[in-house]
């Protein structure tokens, strides 16, 4: 029999990587946060790589940081390998992966949740929605309980009419075999939620014991500190190193002959997959000239035997997957300890949610990660952490929090669901960000802490501490263009002697550094410091001198569009009344409801003379207002 | 509300035979009046509103009639701006309407923004419901017209080009993304600087290639403005008379006008030559006697051809050195005139000082080398490969803007890479120029774009 559970300010549903976020921001907020999971014993379970980060997503995870989320924190706890990635490319796309060891990570982050306070955390499914009119006021588990909540974020993951397939093998599950949420998705359709289905997958992992390494080539993590919270005093020593090896003719005429029971060409799977995370059947099918596929052999953890065999993602029929296995060199007698599968599940079409993520259908109900259509733990943790802020401030009545897209990468990943929606999971790519030189992985602390203090979610201590980098960077920019270094014979030589041309003239200390060959360690040797700058602020200082043409250049793109961005659309502007507009286009309008003008602009099917149209009323609509002042 | 009064000129440059000047503002109808001469004393400021004079325009400076007009006037609120509007319809001919169009300025008028016709429009409240239904009409209208047009403009080789170029750019993008996104597969071939400058300059070089495309459709829009120079004597007023003789000079066609013959135009080979300071010439045979030398250096500066003229029946002095020297690296044709002497030139000294430029030898009093002459600049210009009736130039001035950005970005994008910038970074540059010739053909449009073409609606209106 149903009973009242209790009242909370905002419940969570689902504790993998956006739920985490989602019930800590609530609850540090200041909000009585309640989060129900299916089981406790997979909080933060990360169901296919033990890997966190690399480029675009690491680079989330250094913004969650710096918005006060908790990933970074419990990655840098947990890692059994950090690299830092594309070092000899630019600085707008390097960023830091990790390897974790998976199960530390959920029990650190468990540690996290039990110890924080406002937060209860309940094992429980939920199954309905409480909604009153169009409010959602609270959640129904399947034992009963009645939970009553100001606000609602859904974070469900791939667990929504869950279904693997291994083969010919298909059976209602969540991910790893856990149980799936059947009802919750009926639920949703009937309150008139548009959902699609959406496929994702993963590879098999086997003993690390069985095993020939010889025939694999090493791939040991960076040495010295890394870390992606700008918090982390400790620096974990330990690493395991990853190892490579790769697929032959002989694997992909076993995958050729068994093309038939492959669920992705059989019909089973009607789920759309992500094009650029195809399982090795795809791959070999559709580059078929491709000699050979790589396989990344990643240690799932430190105490564990278990491998994950990155490249062979399949739901080819487990007697299958062992005979690739055998094929591949070093994995010959390799003992398969879980199959691949592929998981198929509902999603949320995203464009039924504002920029806060809250629904659109329904208000103070909010959604968060795979549910909207994404993939990967890093969107997922973003998202979780954007709903979980803005359902606290819509129940307290403060604005609400939308990162742009020159803020944040997290602001082009939610901006590109609710207004462009996705036909397949959808995962950050650092082409999808239009100023990938602003949105550094480096200066992700300044873009953002500015707001994580604002909302509560940065400690006065942080926040004091990040002013004074700010401060200390500026000084010291500001200091090397004052400088000028004159053509001395012992600047010359070592210009001459690292291959630099030797100065005409004297030149600034940041003019001489704005050479590509030129570091700002070069530079403090003649423009010496009394007290040297902390490591990330010297690294602010060489970026912001070195690429500062791009950076402004990028700055006035910014510039550019901020009067489109300003340019609000009412919530209740009438698309059917405005005349002029295309079909399509007024379709469109009306489904994603963009809140400005920018973001109308980017829907595709809106077409500039659309703009225009919406310009045109909207400056109409303001007049009449003036004029019925006047008169 | 707004206190100025604004001008543009309201007809597509060059098209059609008559070009309207449109005056918006308190000052519209004043400033009109100071320049308006009609017959009987007839003045603009006291005739009623929605009316349409004829009469001339003068130039107050020099109290000479500088134009031939229709002038409509009308008066607030029933405009389109709700303020008073004047309307001055002068001949075709981009010459004329902007004469008017600076005499108006000079009067204190300022130049319109793009867009601010209609803006002003906006703002003053001129758009009641319906109305502005009919404005939404023409603007829906009037976009997909411009987006026709510039596909219709683009089909053929020129879209068929930008096409290309995108697609060729995207791939380099594509290469250097999947770089960066994937930093550990091996699949893809790593972006080199030297991969990168190999299809940047390729690039640059097409880009280039259709600039100069673009370059004559300006010219066939505005003229080639020509700068005939010599020392006197030589025959430049024989090669003005020469050009414009053979039928070639463009008249006006508007019906109840005089076929007034426009001076300044020859037509050659289709192509319209501008010639600058043609009064000059004609009285005092010396450009640059008559107007100092900074001033002719100005006149050569703005010229994009130049025709130098020498006497085969005197010997090189060293005036004509000096003009050699003053061209030096423009658009130059020598003409070696007055064959019908006996020759005292050291014509190899003179293709020594033209430094590869062509050099025709003429004979302007027995009509020889004529021909020769107009080949050589109707090839200069067409760089003889385009013939007379399929020519796909671009016309459009957005389009030929873009094609300049995306010119500039390409240049910035080598730039970097030549001084070892990091690919992606190098990336940011290419990037920009494949989004600017997407403008062109309208794909991957963005609010620059919308700004653009929401500006054009009033000049064009």
């Amino acid at each position: 029999m149903p009973y009242d559970a209790g009242s909370y300010d905002v419940i969570v549903v689902g504790a993998g990587h956006a739920g985490c976020e989602a019930g800590l921001a609530a609850a540090r907020m200041g909000a009585k946060t309640l989060m129900l999971t299916i089981s406790l014993d997979t909080i933060g379970f990360m169901p296919c790589n033990p890997s966190v980060g690399g480029p675009a997503k690491g680079v989330v995870v250094r913004e969650i940081d710096a918005l006060g989320g908790e990933m970074g924190k419990n990655v840098d706890k947990t890692y059994i390998q950090l690299r830092m990635l594309n070092t000899r490319k630019g600085p707008a796309v390097r960023a830091l992966r990790a390897q974790v060891d998976k199960v530390a990570y959920q029990r650190e982050m468990k540690k996290t949740l039990e110890n924080q306070e406002n937060l209860t955390l309940v094992q429980a499914m939920v199954e309905e929605l409480i909604v009153e009119g169009d409010t959602c006021i609270g959640v129904v588990t399947k034992t009963g309980a009645r939970y009553y909540g100001k606000a609602v974020v859904l974070t469900t993951g791939t667990f929504l009419r869950g279904e693997i397939i291994i083969g010919e093998l298909k059976y209602s599950s969540g991910p790893n075999n856990q149980q799936p949420s059947i009802k919750l998705s009926d639920h949703l359709k009937e309150l008139g939620f548009e959902l699609v289905r959406f496929k994702t997958g993963t590879p098999m992992r086997i003993n690390s014991r069985t095993i020939d390494y010889s025939k694999t080539e090493i791939q040991p993590g960076d040495e010295g500190p890394l870390a992606f919270s700008y918090e982390t005093k400790e620096f974990r020593t330990e690493q395991l190193p990853c190892w490579l090896t790769y697929t032959n003719a002989e694997t992909h005429e076993i995958i050729n002959k068994n093309l038939h029971r492959a669920p992705m060409f059989s019909g089973m799977i009607k789920g759309t997959g992500a094009r650029y995370c195809p399982s090795i059947e795809d791959k070999v099918v559709r580059f078929s000239d491709k000699p050979r596929h790589q396989i990344f052999l990643e240690p799932e953890g430190m105490d564990t035997n278990e491998v994950y065999v990155q490249g062979l993602s399949t739901s080819m029929p487990e007697e299958v997957q062992h005979q690739m296995l055998r094929t591949v060199p070093g994995l010959e007698n390799a003992q398969l300890m879980r199959p691949g599968y592929a998981i198929e599940y509902d999603v949320i079409v995203p464009t039924q949610l504002w920029p806060t993520l809250e629904t659109k259908k329904i208000k103070n109900l909010f959604t968060a990660g795979q549910i909207n259509g994404t993939s990967g733990y890093e969107e997922a943790a973003a998202q979780g952490l954007l709903a979980g802020i803005n359902a606290v401030r819509k129940i307290r009545g403060q604005s609400e929090v939308i990162l742009k897209r020159s803020d944040a990468y997290i602001g082009v990943l939610i901006d590109d669901l609710v207004t462009k929606g996705t036909n397949e999971p959808y995962r950050l790519l650092t082409s999808r960000a239009e100023y990938r030189l602003l949105l550094r992985h480096d200066n992700a602390d300044l873009r953002l802490t500015e707001i994580g203090y604002e909302v509560g979610l940065i400690s006065e201590e942080r926040y004091k501490k990040f002013l004074a980098k700010k401060e200390a960077i500026h000084e010291e920019i500001k200091r090397l263009r004052s400088i000028i270094i004159k053509p001395s014979p012992q600047v010359q030589a070592f210009l001459r002697e690292i291959g630099s041309s030797e100065l005409k003239d004297g030149i600034r200390a940041s003019d001489l550094l704005k050479r590509p060959e030129i570091s700002y360690e070069d530079v403090l040797r003649f423009a010496p410091r009394k007290t040297p700058l902390s490591p990330d602020a010297s690294e602010q200082v060489e970026i912001q001198i070195k690429y500062e043409g791009y950076i402004e250049k990028s700055l006035q793109q910014v510039e550019r569009l901020l009067k489109m961005e300003n340019k609000k659309i009412p919530e209740d502007i009438d698309y059917d009344a405005i005349h002029g507009l295309a079909t399509e286009a007024r379709q469109k309008l009306k489904k994603v409801r963009p809140l400005t003008i920018a973001q109308a602009s980017r829907i595709s099917g809106v077409n500039p003379a659309d703009i225009s149209i919406l310009l045109v009323y909207l400056e109409h609509g303001k007049i009449a207002r003036v004029s019925s002042n006047e008169g | 509300m707004e206190q100025d009064t604004i001008a543009a000129i309201s007809t597509p440059l060059g098209e059609g035979a008559i070009g309207i000047v449109r005056m918006s503002g308190p000052e519209a109808i004043a400033i009109a009046d100071k320049l308006y001469r009609g017959s009987k004393g007839k003045r603009l400021k006291d005739v009623p509103s929605h009316t349409i004079h004829y009469g001339k325009i003068i130039d107050l400076e020099t109290n000479e009639t500088a134009e031939e007009v229709m002038v409509s006037v009308m008066k607030a609120p029933k405009t389109f701006t709700r303020e008073d509007v004047v309307e001055i319809n002068c001949h075709g001919g981009i010459a004329s309407v902007n004469r008017v169009l600076q005499l108006v300025l000079r009067e204190g008028a300022r130049l319109a923004e793009p867009g601010e016709f209609t803006k002003r429009a906006f703002l003053n409240g001129r758009i009641d419901l319906s109305q502005a239904e009919a404005v939404m009409d023409l603007i829906r209208a009037k976009t997909d017209k411009a987006m026709t047009i510039a596909l219709g403009q683009m089909e053929g080789r020129l879209s068929k080009l930008v096409r290309r170029l995108r697609r060729e750019i995207v791939e380099i993008l594509a290469q250097i993304e999947v770089n960066i996104d994937y930093p550990e597969y091996d699949d893809v071939e790593e972006m080199t600087h030297h991969m990168l400058l190999e299809k940047g300059r390729y690039i640059r070089g097409e880009i280039k290639k259709i600039l100069e495309t673009s370059k004559q459709g300006k010219i066939l829009r505005e003229g080639l403005s020509t700068a005939i120079i010599g020392r006197p004597n030589v025959g430049k007023s024989s090669l003005l008379n020469s050009l414009a003789q053979e039928n070639k000079a463009i008249v006006t066609d508007i019906p109840g006008t005089t076929r007034d013959v426009i001076e300044e135009y020859v037509n050659v080979r289709g192509i319209p030559l501008r010639l600058l300071d043609t009064a000059g010439i004609r009285e005092t045979e010396d450009i640059v006697e008559r107007i100092g030398v900074e001033r002719s250096r100005k006149v050569l500066q703005e010229a994009d051809l130049i025709l130098l003229v020498l006497n085969y029946g005197e010997k090189l002095s060293p005036e004509d050195e000096r003009l050699f020297e003053a061209v030096e690296g423009m658009d130059v044709i020598v003409i070696v005139n007055k064959t019908d002497l006996p020759q005292k030139i050291d014509m190899e000294k003179v293709k020594q000082l033209a430094k590869g430029k062509k050099v025709i030898t003429t004979s302007l009093l027995k009509e020889e080398g004529i021909d020769e002459l107009e080949e050589a600049i109707a090839s200069m210009f067409f760089a003889g490969e385009i013939e007379g009736g399929d020519l796909t130039y671009v016309s459009n001035s957005r389009h030929i803007a873009l094609l300049h950005q995306a010119l500039q970005a390409v240049e910035d994008a080598l730039a970097a890479t030549e001084a070892g910038m990091p690919v992606d970074i190098v990336q940011i540059d290419l990037t920009r120029s494949w989004e600017l010739l997407g403008e062109i053909i309208g794909e991957n449009v963005h609010e620059d774009l919308i700004n653009q073409l929401f500006s054009q609606f009033c000049l064009g209106k």
